[in-house]
């Protein structure tokens, strides 16, 4: 048989839209339903770890006064809420949810490349959500064990979860890598293969940057996880000794020997870390379109955004043991960690500085999407300058333990990307249901979410600076250095928290309603340049272009080009007398 | 041998990052001087799927190295010196045999792609059929060479070599079972539908890359057995 | 603009905040000064960088906000911009990254005169162990530990019998003397830190651990576990009390050594029960208990643990709180009694006594009881049979009356208020969360049923 090209058979498929009801919302291999699916389910079980954070403080603002939060229900819930928020929430957010959504509509392909793959992905994911909410309901509970699960203690006995809480733990982080690797193998071969004519890379918008950089982060670091928790499971139901070493547990020998407990901590953390990066450089893409948008002004530095993404991309596999500078690891390990995260605190730096010059000689329009990306860069920069307390070996020696990282993570991990969470998603719900979402409450959820949030973690810092130890369920008076105050700032920040947590109720509503009576938005409601405001109808319908797709003539940010008549040219506008190409500095060319 | 190993690396480190730095140095927001027609690729479905492939091994690359980081790790105990309680396990005499087998069907794959891109339907069958079969036959060894430890009396789980020895073939045996389930489907769409040879040579040329990495995998593993 | 002004606003009170916060690092006690040094210097870094960002980006959006007219500058990037800035902010990096390192080669150098005590931690409790005359600590191995060697050390070591052991969760120091800790867990990962010293490291079984510093100003200090440990993480409590040299050295000759505390013959029944006859007054002669007088039932209960109450009675570790009447009524009981070997006497004819069920006084709803219990069971096992490891005595087929009193008496404060009770304030913290009587009378009522379980206790 002579050899025959395989031809695109892309063009075969792409309107063969399905037709029922199943096919389309549940049973969807279409990546804007599969997105919104993620984005659902990872929003829901958000909130699940949000009433957790609301009881932990509860405990810790008003001690002995909830008789309902026993100890072990404490440490199920610091663990649990991690957890969720971290991998669950976060993770499955920005990469299931943004990564679907954004990665086909912003390079301008149809669909994923592997449909069914993508679907499969989801479905795994909400499996793991299942197992993992399982874990509520076994005896015992969930595991106390924290959301790190460092061994012995996290299957040892005097830990909350330990019969059968750790093992539907174990399941579902297996699963959920499985379904993120699904994903991630599809985030990756799309951002490869399906960017449409004249979408270089260098032309793709800081979003995909960012997403694609941490899909190729998740893939790689995932598998740590999933080692560790399979030998972790091992250890726990098979009896090997993988981590486990000798031990005297309730006073009685136990039947382990010789396993490290510090091996998981390495395999953890060298997860661990590109993990927090596997977060936020979707975080630092989308802001960076956020701000390039709604400032009108092209970002500055975009060859330093994209190659400062990847450097921390690289960097991050070798910076992990700085969360084990006192773990007991040969010290010696420490100088060179110390030098290897500070050195990724020069790229995370410039990003920082780009966004602030991006908005200096802007042309600012503060919407919502721009409030929350600009209350981002306020508490990024924050909770980064304070990782160079930790990331210094010397340094992270008195304030390991304490208040300060709890207060310097959920600056940098929790607060920030849910920031930017925020403002995509006020920015892209107009593309997503063809509707705004009302600016009055969006305003409200702001200034609400972003001064509560510092009045949570500002004092936070200073209680760890004093030694105030995390993971205590109560201080009582026997610690001679907690001094009174302690107990005020402990109310101050339980009382912030529940309003912050509260004003979330202010968006839940407004989603919800805006989804019927929120003001029509039009194609292109922000006047944006990248490909996704560029779509025949809006919401996109199935294959996203109609029978053409786009071709890509020019960055994603071209705004206020000058010579041109409009603020703004979409990458698919050839260039022409009224739509230049070409920068300030070097002039149209020819 | 490692010095040519190390030269071909390092050319191909060096290509790779020329064409990385060329990419990455470009002024995106100047009008590029190519223009954007000479973008114009055909989206190739095969060429696609393909690199969906090799993302997909670099993930199992990650696993498995991590594995074998772990073993080492946990090898070394505390210390420099073995970890006390590491006992050496006697590799089953069966795993060289095994090997040849992968080996084997490793080579039958190979000879199906080959029968396959020359359009010839009835060979890449045949050998298709015996590089899944001696697959079956490996993981039967592997089996096989699980009862023999058992019975040898080193089944306990408190030795962390045997625990190893159990997980990295397990692992190892369901990356191939991941393969077979590939490889069934492949041969029923050959037998079923003579006209869609298309779909079936990037099936078969699929399964020859995969097949190809965990051989290099297992004879990795197995050298890393046989060294400790 | 208002956003501008805020975020003004929020680095103007971020500064405020920092100068008049009550809150900042306990008066330093060891000689890990350029710890501080070293933050402090982080901090005037990322200080300064902090509010010139911000109060850049708050100008930023002030003056650029969007008006009619105004429009955008188009500027791709500016290499000589981003290098600068690059470049200082490395030079930022290096000013902090330069004396974090130098200060760590010290934290990593153990001095030569450092003396070794070795701290070991399990759930959820403190002991330590010196190395005797010969400067040399025996071995160890946690598949050793047992009631009568907690240390599990080596009894075939000859280094090991002179080591002394510290049986209590408070360890003493000498003032201005380095020293090095070398840490050591029996079960999971523990964290030995005192803030004051600024220096800490975790504990990991299998490993042992180790840092060193010295105390330079005499005082009492609380240790803290800062790795999360299980349940009981957040009352795993211990003390160091550094002090000058000759009270270090009353209290270093005031220590056991192993060889001393293995050569501790059990106690002789025979002589334990002419001892016992003062106690069987109110305790009973079957030591089954009575409630008119108040006396609760002994028999049954963990040796361990009648010995230990017994000496805090004796030392005023317990029976001294003024509202604790009946405790006080037992302290000059327990003092009648002259050393340790009566004490062990006694307790041992106190064993031999035969098991009674005690009758159930104390009613409410065991189901309630056994939710709250599943708290308790962490320190006093799921049947409440008493674990020695984490020192929690048996509740099963216990006077139920007496143990209501007890946890009311904990919870107020009434027992286990004495400094140097550790054990009576781990029980009165978590006490503290029963709130309500009806939560006690519940709890009390399931662990009665305990006692009726087959097994239980045995």
């Amino acid at each position: 048989m002579a050899f025959v090209a395989i031809a695109d058979r892309d063009h075969e498929h792409a309107h063969d839209e399905p037709h029922s009801w199943i096919r389309k919302y549940v049973w969807s291999q279409d990546h804007k339903v599969i997105a919104i699916q993620y984005g659902t389910v990872a929003i829901l079980i958000g909130l699940v770890a949000l009433v957790m954070s609301v009881l932990m403080r509860l405990q810790l603002g008003f001690p002995n006064t909830f008789s309902f939060i026993a100890p072990q229900d404490y440490y199920q819930f610091i663990t649990m809420h991690g957890m969720i928020m971290v991998i669950y929430l976060l993770t499955a957010l920005f990469l299931g949810g943004f990564g679907n959504y954004l990665i086909p509509l912003m390079c301008g392909s149809r669909d994923m490349v592997f449909p069914y793959m993508n679907m499969l992905s989801f479905w795994f994911y909400l499996l793991s959500v299942l197992v993992l909410v399982a874990g509520f309901f076994v005896p015992g509970g969930p595991t106390g064990a924290g959301w790190t699960l460092y061994p012995p203690q996290a299957i040892a006995a005097g830990t909350p979860g330990v019969s059968w809480g750790i093992i539907t733990m174990l399941a579902s982080l297996a699963i959920f890598i499985v379904a993120f690797t699904m994903g991630g193998l599809n985030y990756v071969t799309t951002v490869l293969q399906a960017r449409c004519r004249g979408m270089t890379l260098m032309r793709m918008p800081l979003s995909v940057w960012g997403i694609f950089t941490a899909s190729i982060l998740g893939l790689l670091a995932f598998p740590a996880l999933f080692v560790s928790a399979i030998m972790l499971l091992l250890d726990a139901v098979a009896g090997t000794s993988f981590f486990m070493p000798a031990m005297s547990s309730m006073g009685e020998t136990t039947q382990y020997s010789g396993g490290s407990p510090l091996l998981f901590q390495h395999l953890f953390w060298f997860f661990g870390h590109p993990e927090v990066y596997i977060v936020a450089l979707p975080a630092f893409g989308i802001v960076s379109d956020l701000i390039s948008t709604h400032a009108r002004r092209n970002i500055f530095g975009y060859r330093m955004m994209v190659w400062a993404i990847l450097a921390i991309g690289c960097l991050s596999f070798v910076v992990w043991a700085h969360h084990m500078y006192i773990s007991g690891m040969n010290p010696y390990f420490g100088f060179f960690f110390a030098t290897t995260t500070l050195i990724i605190a020069v790229p995370t730096a410039i990003k920082v500085y780009n966004w602030v010059l991006t908005i200096w000689r802007g042309d600012v329009h503060l919407t919502v999407p721009m409030l929350f990306a600009i209350g981002f860069i306020f508490t990024f920069v924050n909770g980064g300058l304070t990782g160079l307390f930790l990331g210094n070996v010397t340094v992270d020696v008195p304030l390991s333990g304490t208040y300060f990282v709890v207060a310097h993570f959920h600056m940098v991990m929790g607060v920030s990307p849910i920031l930017v969470v925020f403002g995509a998603i006020y920015h892209w719900y107009p593309k997503i249901t063809g509707r705004m979402l009302d600016e009055t409450l969006g305003k409200w959820h702001f200034w609400l979410t972003f001064l509560g949030t510092y009045s949570i973690y500002l004092p936070m810092h200073y209680l760890g600076f004093l030694g105030v130890p995390r993971r205590y369920y109560a201080y009582d008076s026997s610690i001679e250095f907690i001094p009174e105050s302690v107990q005020f700032a402990n109310e101050w920040i339980t009382i912030s928290a529940i309003i912050v947590a509260l004003v979330q109720l202010i968006f839940l509503f407004n989603l919800i309603w805006s989804y019927r009576h929120g003001k029509e938005a039009g194609p292109n409601p922000w006047r944006a340049t990248s490909l996704e405001w560029q779509t025949p109808e809006t919401p996109p319908k199935h294959g996203n272009w109609g029978k053409q797709l786009p071709v890509v003539y020019r960055w994603a940010y071209d705004y206020n080009v000058p010579g041109a008549p409009d603020d703004f040219i979409p990458q698919n506008v050839p260039p022409g007398p009224q739509t230049p190409a070409g920068s300030h500095d070097h002039g149209p060319q020819p | 041998m490692n010095l040519g190993v190390a030269v071909g690396g390092l050319i191909a480190g060096i290509v790779v990052w020329a064409i990385i730095v060329r990419q990455l140095t470009v002024k995106p927001w100047e009008l590029q001087p190519a223009g954007p027609t000479d973008e114009l690729q055909e989206i190739s479905r095969s060429k696609t799927i393909k690199v969906g492939l090799w993302v997909l091994l670099a993930v199992i690359t990650s696993l498995f190295s991590l594995f074998i980081a772990a073993y080492y790790m946990r090898m070394g105990g505390h210390g420099d010196a073995l970890a006390l309680d590491w006992t050496p396990v006697p590799e089953p005499r069966i795993l060289w045999l095994n090997t040849a087998l992968l080996v084997g069907s490793s080579i039958a794959m190979q000879w199906a792609r080959t029968n396959v891109l020359r359009g010839r339907r009835q060979g890449a069958f045949q050998a298709l059929a015996i590089a899944g079969l001696a697959t079956i036959a490996f993981l039967a060894g592997q089996i096989f060479a699980w009862q023999q430890l058992a019975e040898a009396g080193f089944f306990s789980p408190r030795n962390p070599a045997l625990a190893f020895f159990y997980l990295l073939t397990a692992v190892h045996g369901a990356h191939l079972l991941g393969g077979l389930f590939v490889w069934v489907r492949t041969l029923l769409r050959m037998r079923r539908r003579e006209h869609e040879l298309i779909d079936a040579r990037l099936s078969v040329e699929l399964c020859a890359v995969y097949w190809h990495y965990l051989l290099i995998v297992w004879l990795v593993l197995f050298a890393l057995l046989l060294s400790t | 603009m208002a956003l501008a002004l805020v975020l003004i606003l929020l680095v103007v009170a971020t500064v405020l905040f920092h100068f008049l916060s009550p809150w900042w690092f306990t008066p330093i006690a060891s000689n890990w000064q350029t710890v501080d040094a070293t933050v402090n210097v982080t901090f005037w870094v990322t200080g300064i960088v902090f509010i010139l960002v911000n109060l850049f980006l708050a100008y930023a959006v002030y003056r650029y906000r969007h008006r009619a007219g105004q429009k955008a500058h188009y500027e791709p990037e500016n290499k000589k911009l981003e290098w600068w800035l690059t470049g200082l902010t490395t030079v930022g990096i290096a000013a902090m990254l330069a004396p974090g390192l130098s200060v760590w080669a010290k934290f990593v150098t153990v001095p030569d005169n450092a003396s070794v005590v070795e701290v070991v931690g399990q759930q959820w409790n403190w002991s330590y162990r010196l190395p005797g005359n010969d400067g040399q600590l025996g071995k160890s191995d946690v598949r050793l530990v047992s009631l009568d060697n907690p240390f599990g050390l080596d009894k075939n070591d000859p280094a090991s019998a002179d080591d002394l052991l510290v049986p209590s969760a408070q360890l003493h120091m000498p003032v201005d003397k380095p020293v090095k800790l070398q840490l050591r867990a029996k079960d999971v990962n523990h964290q030995f830190a005192v803030p004051q010293f600024r220096v800490k490291m975790d504990m990991v079984p299998g490993m042992i651990t180790y840092f060193w510093f010295t105390p330079t100003r005499t005082g009492e200090f609380d240790v803290l576990c800062e790795q999360l440990c299980g349940l009981a993480h957040f009352i795993m409590r211990g003390r160091v009390v550094v002090q000058d040299q000759e009270d270090y050295e009353r209290w270093l000759a005031s220590l056991p050594t192993f060889a001393s505390t293995q050569a501790e013959i059990a106690g002789d029944p025979a002589a334990g029960e002419a001892l016992y006859a003062t106690c069987s007054a109110c305790h009973g002669a079957q030591a089954e208990g009575n409630r008119d007088l108040n006396a609760p039932k002994l028999s049954g209960q963990a040796a361990w643990y009648l010995v230990r109450q017994l000496q805090d009675f004796k030392a005023g570790r317990r029976g001294t709180h003024e509202a604790d009447t009946f405790g006080q009524q037992m302290a000059p009981f327990a003092n009648m009694l002259p050393d340790d070997a009566a004490i062990r006497n006694v307790v041992a004819y106190i064993t031999t006594l035969p098991e009674v069920r005690p009758a159930a006084t104390v009613l409410g709803n065991p189901e309630r009881g056994a939710k709250t219990y599943a708290t308790c069971a962490a320190c006093h096992g799921a049947q409440g049979q008493g674990i020695w490891s984490t020192r929690a005595p048996r509740l099963a087929n216990q006077s139920d009356w007496y143990m209501e009193r007890q946890l009311k008496n904990f919870r107020d404060g009434i027992r286990g208020a004495h400094r140097e009770n550790f054990d009576g304030a781990q029980m009165a913290a978590i006490a503290k969360y029963l709130t309500d009587d009806q939560a006690i009378t519940d709890l009390i009522d399931y662990m009665h049923n305990l006692g009726a379980q087959p097994g239980a206790g045995s």
